[in-house]
């Protein structure tokens, strides 16, 4: 049934009757969607009540009232302040802290080698792409649970105890209870240092943005690189031999059965970041190399007859151009990251999934809430981690001219 | 037309969608004893690994005190004490296996408390070994007392109760002491071993029975401290009482059947006995059988095929195992022991 029948016949156009309204298109569409979400909203509700329905036939305890509950258990590193008279709320956050520190510290790590290596993979020198390819392959090739076994059970469990410790330059002790560092402990007068430390960082800053417009305008370029060097480390420094030093260090003591003071660095988050960056390197590698091959030849060539030298081509061109390619990949890859970092309970060490998927789980049994929980967690830092590098892969899109 | 009838499909699959989401709701209290008996197999849910309680030996069978309960339990209720499908759990996975229905019973050296009573879903149906935490170290740092551990780094695994005494322990001490957590057993073995832990704490049985694992077993020793209450027993679903009742008197059995002498050996001949405590154990006198739902010879099938409490206990981690832990409060109360079972009649 079609407007064109109505126009049949002689006589004056008819304008067509207006079909009912349950064959209009929009009406139908509004219906079809209000019953989707009807439905969806339906169909989530009916699994939430099932659920609680069967944990409260099944007695077993639900709801989020255990947050507040004490927990009575201890996490051997935390960065916030927790003890087994805290609450299983805090015990979250404080998983929640060691995994954000390992996934950081990781994504660092990770960053700097995979670049070095993706670089030293393309480089003239034999032995050095060699060597770097050596890397790719095997560290890409091996399970990472089993790398985290070698760090951890390999590796660190054969350092010696604390009594036998290895004594590191400036203080430092490395035994099997992990590495311990001096603690600075500032002074009277110390807040001069930092304030000098912050006003060579800001000065830098402004040599930066004055040399740069000095060279676009005469083509005449400075030595910023040394002048900033100058105003960030023999500022401060001066500062700080004109007040007398004022900084003491606390170093690492054998009291009893372990090493008190300084800032003691767990082996299982050594084991965790060395294994986690080194793996993930290798795929940093693999994506730096791919971007930079990328780049058309010409693009050196260029550069090369302009007169640049390697170094420059590569800061100026080949880098800039390169990393559009390479940053939506490395995204996978931080977030891969984060998201590995929960084999953390393999080697004993407190990250998320140990202390709250594991722990809380266990203590409080109320596997459904616990485990929302923590699928709500790994989502927020993934998205938020996604979030960040889109816009960063935004700020340096290519700008069409 | 042909949209009022993706209409019509619509709407049907949404109804049975909905009410296959809202129909589980009715299965999960299925009677656990029709299960297995329809199924001709006990699903048993051990440890993945604890000398004396459950290991799988060098041939792979599973041998232990909480496997034999597993063997104990199939022998009544199926007539066969091989019926028995053993998923190893870890401490984290136990009670989650449990409430899911897919084990019929945990018989994994776990502690009953109320706190698990009460809020997991689940009912301790009594207790086949009577433990408590202790503290192992190494002989060669000089400890004497668990008072002197000041500063120590402890290994302890993860979702037990152990990890909440330890803490309980040093606090009310107020002492210092660093947790160092771990999933599985054989981590926290090779962790100790390599120094990064002063102290391993786990059940007194557990710490003997991985001291057995040790590359030198005489360089390392259980401090006389014995720090809490663990008694450690077999829990099934709650809300199934004909189980929970089948379960609890296998348990008594076994626990009866020592008392009265009763052995793997001489079960044939004591179905001739006279004295009526034993004619009751072995089904000969009264229909306690038929009253739990089982056949009358359930308990003689038990100890026939696998043997009483003592001989269960001797077996895996007293005298005839390389364990070797004294019965001590798990010995019968006729013998000054804890175990006491309420009489067959």
């Amino acid at each position: 049934m079609t407007a064109t029948t109505n126009r049949q016949g002689p006589g004056p156009l008819v304008p067509p009757a207006k079909p009912s309204l349950l064959y209009r298109p929009e009406f139908r569409q509004a219906v079809y969607q209000i019953l989707l979400v009807v439905g969806l909203v339906a169909g989530f509700w009916a699994i939430a009540h099932n659920v609680s329905e069967n944990l409260a036939r099944q007695n077993i305890a639900s709801g989020f009232g255990f947050w507040n509950r004490t927990s009575g258990f201890d996490i051997s590193q935390s960065l916030i302040t927790y003890n087994n008279q805290s609450t299983y709320g805090q015990a979250f956050w404080a998983g929640l802290f060691n995994t954000l520190l390992v996934a950081a510290l990781g994504v660092v790590f990770a960053t700097l080698l995979g670049f070095i290596i993706g670089i030293g993979r393309l480089s003239s020198n034999w032995l050095i792409a060699r060597l770097c390819g050596a890397y790719v392959e095997t560290l890409r090739n091996l399970p990472l649970l089993l790398q985290l076994f070698f760090w951890y059970f390999a590796v660190l469990k054969n350092l010696p105890g604390p009594r036998q410790s290895i004594v590191l330059p400036a203080g430092a002790t490395l035994n099997v209870r992990g590495l311990y560092i001096p603690a600075p402990v500032p002074e009277q007068g110390f807040n001069a240092v930092l304030i000098a430390f912050a006003m060579g960082i800001v000065a830098s800053i402004g040599v930066y943005m004055w040399a740069r417009r000095r060279q676009l305008a005469t083509g005449e370029r400075f030595p910023v690189l040394w002048t900033t060097l100058a105003l960030i480390l023999l500022l401060p420094g001066a500062v700080y031999i004109a007040l007398g030093q004022p900084l003491g260090w606390e170093y690492p003591v054998l009291r009893g059965f372990n090493f008190q003071g300084g800032i003691p660095i767990q082996p299982e988050l050594m084991a965790l970041v060395v294994g986690l960056s080194t793996y993930t390197a290798s795929f940093i590698a693999e994506i730096v190399r791919a971007g930079i091959a990328g780049v058309p030849r010409g693009q050196r060539e260029a550069a090369n007859a302009l007169g640049l030298s390697s170094g420059l081509t590569m800061r100026l061109v080949v880098i800039p151009q390169a990393l559009r390619i390479i940053i939506p990949p490395l995204t996978s890859q931080y977030l891969n990251l984060a998201k590995n970092s929960s084999l953390a309970v393999a080697i004993g060490y407190p990250d998320f999934v140990s202390v709250f998927t594991g722990t809380v789980l266990n203590q409080t049994g109320q596997a459904v809430e616990v485990i929302l929980l923590t699928m709500l967690v790994f989502l927020t830092i993934s998205l938020i981690t996604s979030a960040f590098m889109n816009w960063f892969n935004k700020h340096i899109a290519l700008v069409e001219r | 037309m042909e949209k009022g009838n993706f209409m019509k499909r619509a709407t049907k699959l949404f109804a049975t969608a909905a009410a296959v989401a809202l129909g589980t709701a009715g299965m999960a209290s299925a009677q656990t004893l029709d299960k297995v008996k329809k199924q001709g197999t006990l699903s048993c849910g051990v440890n993945v690994g604890l000398a004396g309680f459950s290991a799988p030996d060098d041939k792979g069978n599973w041998t232990g005190l909480d496997v034999d309960y597993c063997r104990a339990i199939a022998a009544a209720v199926l007539g066969d004490a091989t019926k028995v499908r053993f998923v190893p759990t870890t401490a984290k996975e136990r009670f989650t296996a449990l409430q899911s229905g897919e084990i019929d019973v945990l018989n994994r050296n776990t502690t009953w408390t109320l706190g698990r009573d009460s809020s997991l879903g689940l009912s301790f149906v009594g207790t086949n070994y009577y433990d408590g935490q202790g503290l192992m170290v190494k002989k060669s740092l000089g400890v004497k007392s668990a008072t002197e551990l000041g500063g120590a780094t402890v290994c302890v695994q993860t979702g037990t109760t152990t990890e909440l005494n330890l803490a309980d322990y040093f606090r009310l001490n107020k002492l210092e002491y660093k947790p160092v957590v771990f999933e599985k057993a054989d981590e926290i073995l090779q962790a100790y071993q390599a120094g990064r832990c002063d102290v391993y704490t786990t059940d007194a049985s557990g710490l003997y029975a991985q001291r057995l694992q040790m590359q030198q077993p005489d360089e390392h020793i259980v401090l006389p401290e014995i720090i809490s209450k663990e008694p450690l027993g077999p829990s099934v679903r709650q809300g199934d009482s004909q189980w929970f009742t089948i379960v609890r008197w296998v348990h008594f059995a076994l626990l009866n059947a020592e008392e009265a002498g009763i052995t793997k050996a001489n079960v044939d001949q004591m179905t001739n006995s006279t004295n009526p405590d034993i004619r009751r154990i072995l089904g000969k006198e009264g229909e306690f059988g038929k009253g739990i739902g089982l056949s009358a010879d359930w308990a003689y099938q038990a100890i026939k095929q696998v043997g009483n409490y003592g001989e269960i206990f001797e077996k895996n981690v007293g005298s005839g195992s390389r364990i070797n832990i004294a019965r001590g409060q798990n010995s019968l109360w006729t013998k000054g022991g804890l175990q006491y079972a309420p009489p067959i009649r």
